[in-house]
């Protein structure tokens, strides 16, 4: 395995008394797609502006590409590393094309450029129009093309659906893997997105400077210990006179059993060998459930710790 | 370099693009012209005057709108960037801090310069061909480079408000206070300290006290040359302890160097 892209040793950020960022260690390999989730405040642009080296670290290393991103040494990097800040608009009396040209040019390409990634990210029918003409969406493409100028090595991405419609959406997401299967590496950052699960390899969990959770979502899911809910229907009864599935049922529905991960295969058997059985659903926690369950854990600590402070 | 001239090459263009070029360009070369022609017209003669007397009129504006001008147009090119987001994004770009201001002061600094060129060139060059005489040349080729200069300062001392302040509303409000200070309470203030106080300051040291603002280092580049009867007030006296024109020049150069320097070294403390 060759050197991770992005690394952070027990970096941290603070200003003055604010704890931006407390020591954080992760790392982000080549071709990996990386989920930032958490609040507003959480600390996600600030890990991204470390990353990016427009700040610099309070405390602990920030390696990316193997050098500091804030050191003189990393300036030719810059040109790999793509970025969608959150709130940007962009010069409002340049039309599109001028606006993307000037950002190509910055980073050593071209109008010609700029002119393709306007009709990869589909706004050239309003290249020649002013900025401030342009709907969100218009916007965000526009943000997103110039996240994508030069084909870079590593994209940070803040926020990058806002505002899109589905089909853009969609568009969004194929852009990424075929990104991410020419070996660039993603951070997408964001409050939690519907859809965004299949797209990223590894999420991270952040609330208040601090890290709640990371891994895969097979490996949070096992951390959060949320059940898998079976929903079988036709049974008539059949689950509630059984003992073993009977401690499954939820007060609320009769219908529904939440089961832990661990027990799900052999409670799917034995309803499966159950009579009347004619169809059944059956759901793991989705990322929100898992991010949520983490923010409350979170939550309760803090409350804990207060009480006893 | 190319990173310099390509930030350079989009101020300049949002200049043209805004009408600031234009703009500046006609009011420069409406007022000269107009006083070059009518600033007789007090003593009732309409006709090209005397070249001190046009001169001396033309400076005498030329030190409130120049100033004005370059703030207007300079002070919220960081803030508004800033409020805007693009300046976080240009700093994830290639592109240094010092190149980015060195950029827009270029792009500025051009629309500025070449406004002054074009305004006050014409004028310079109406009164060449009624009157023939190429002291006039000269005598406006000084009046241009100190009033480009002039300018530049202010874009300068704009950068520095521009880079002080978080807010737009906020830097506007710093610009008109900087234009008073400088185009008018200074003087006001001399002129008190002259008056008010006896024996309190040599000849000397106002002329010294007058290295401290552009604006009066431009005055007495384009008045000391001229019959002393066209100035009166706290310049007359500063005159009389003249400084050569090269070293008032010079002053007016260090003028646009210094705060262009400490707004690079405020852009590299700047919080994002």
């Amino acid at each position: 395995m060759n050197t991770p892209l992005v690394s952070l040793n027990e970096a941290g950020k603070t200003y003055g008394q604010l704890d931006a960022l407390s020591a954080m260690t992760m790392s982000l390999n080549e071709g990996e797609v990386l989920g930032l989730f958490g609040h507003n405040g959480a600390g996600k642009t600030t890990m991204m502006k470390l990353i990016l080296g427009v700040i610099s670290p309070s405390h602990g290393e920030v390696e990316v590409m193997g050098m500091a991103p804030d050191s003189k040494e990393a300036w030719h990097c810059r040109s790999k590393v793509g970025y969608l800040p959150e709130n940007v608009s962009f010069y409002e009396q340049l039309t599109g094309l001028e606006v993307l040209t000037y950002f190509a040019k910055l980073k050593g390409f071209n109008k010609k450029q700029a002119i393709d990634l306007l009709e990869q990210v589909g706004i050239t029918h309003a290249m020649r129009r002013q900025v401030k003409t342009y709907s969100k969406g218009m916007r965000q493409r526009l943000g997103l093309a110039q996240a994508f100028i030069g084909e870079p090595k590593l994209l940070l991405l803040d926020e990058p659906t806002v505002g899109l419609d589905p089909i853009a959406t969609r568009d969004f997401y194929q852009t990424v893997d075929q990104l991410k299967s020419n070996g660039s590496s993603v951070i997408l950052c964001s409050h939690v997105l519907p859809g965004v699960e299949q797209h990223i390899d590894r999420a991270m969990i952040l609330s208040s400077g601090k890290l709640l959770a990371m891994g895969t979502l097979s490996e949070l899911r096992q951390q959060a210990a949320l059940p898998v809910v079976i929903k079988p229907s036709g049974l008539n009864g059949a689950v509630a006179q059984d003992s073993k599935l009977n401690s499954f049922i939820t007060s609320r529905c009769q219908n529904t059993l939440m089961v832990p991960e661990q027990e799900k295969l052999s409670v799917l058997k034995q309803l499966l060998s159950l009579n009347g059985l004619d169809d059944i659903h059956v759901e793991s926690a989705n990322l929100e459930q898992v991010y949520q369950h983490f923010l409350l854990q979170h939550e309760q600590a803090q409350q804990v710790n207060e009480e006893q402070g | 370099m190319k990173q310099i001239l390509t930030v350079a090459n989009k101020e300049f263009h949002d200049g043209l693009r805004n009408r600031w070029l234009v703009s500046i360009t006609l009011i420069f070369a409406l007022l000269s012209i107009g006083l070059t022609y009518f600033g007789a017209a007090a003593s009732g003669a309409v006709g090209v005057t005397s070249l001190s007397t046009t001169v001396a009129s033309l400076a005498s504006l030329a030190v409130f709108l120049i100033p004005l001008i370059a703030l207007l147009l300079s002070y919220d090119s960081f803030v508004g960037e800033q409020e805007s987001g693009t300046l976080l994004l240009l700093l994830t770009y290639p592109l240094s801090k010092s190149q980015l201001l060195i950029g827009k002061f270029i792009g500025q600094g051009g629309i500025i310069s070449l406004a002054t060129l074009l305004g006050f060139g014409a004028s310079a060059l109406l009164l060449y061909f009624q009157l023939g005489d190429t002291g006039i040349l000269s005598a406006f080729g000084l009046f241009i480079l100190s009033a480009i200069l002039l300018g530049l300062s202010f874009t300068a001392i704009s950068y520095l408000i521009s880079l002080s302040v978080s807010e737009k509303s906020k830097a506007a409000g710093f610009a008109l206070i900087t234009w008073f200070l400088f185009a008018l309470a200074f003087d006001l203030a001399l002129l008190a300290l002259l008056v008010g106080v006896e024996e309190g300051v040599t000849q000397q040291g106002l002329t010294q006290l007058m290295m401290l603002n552009p604006t009066d280092i431009f005055r007495l580049v384009n008045l000391a040359g001229l019959d002393s009867s066209d100035v009166n007030g706290a310049l007359a006296v500063a005159i009389n302890a003249s400084l050569s024109q090269t070293q008032l020049i010079s002053a007016l150069v260090a003028w646009v160097v210094l705060p262009l320097t400490l707004a690079i070294f405020i852009f590299k403390k700047k919080k994002l």
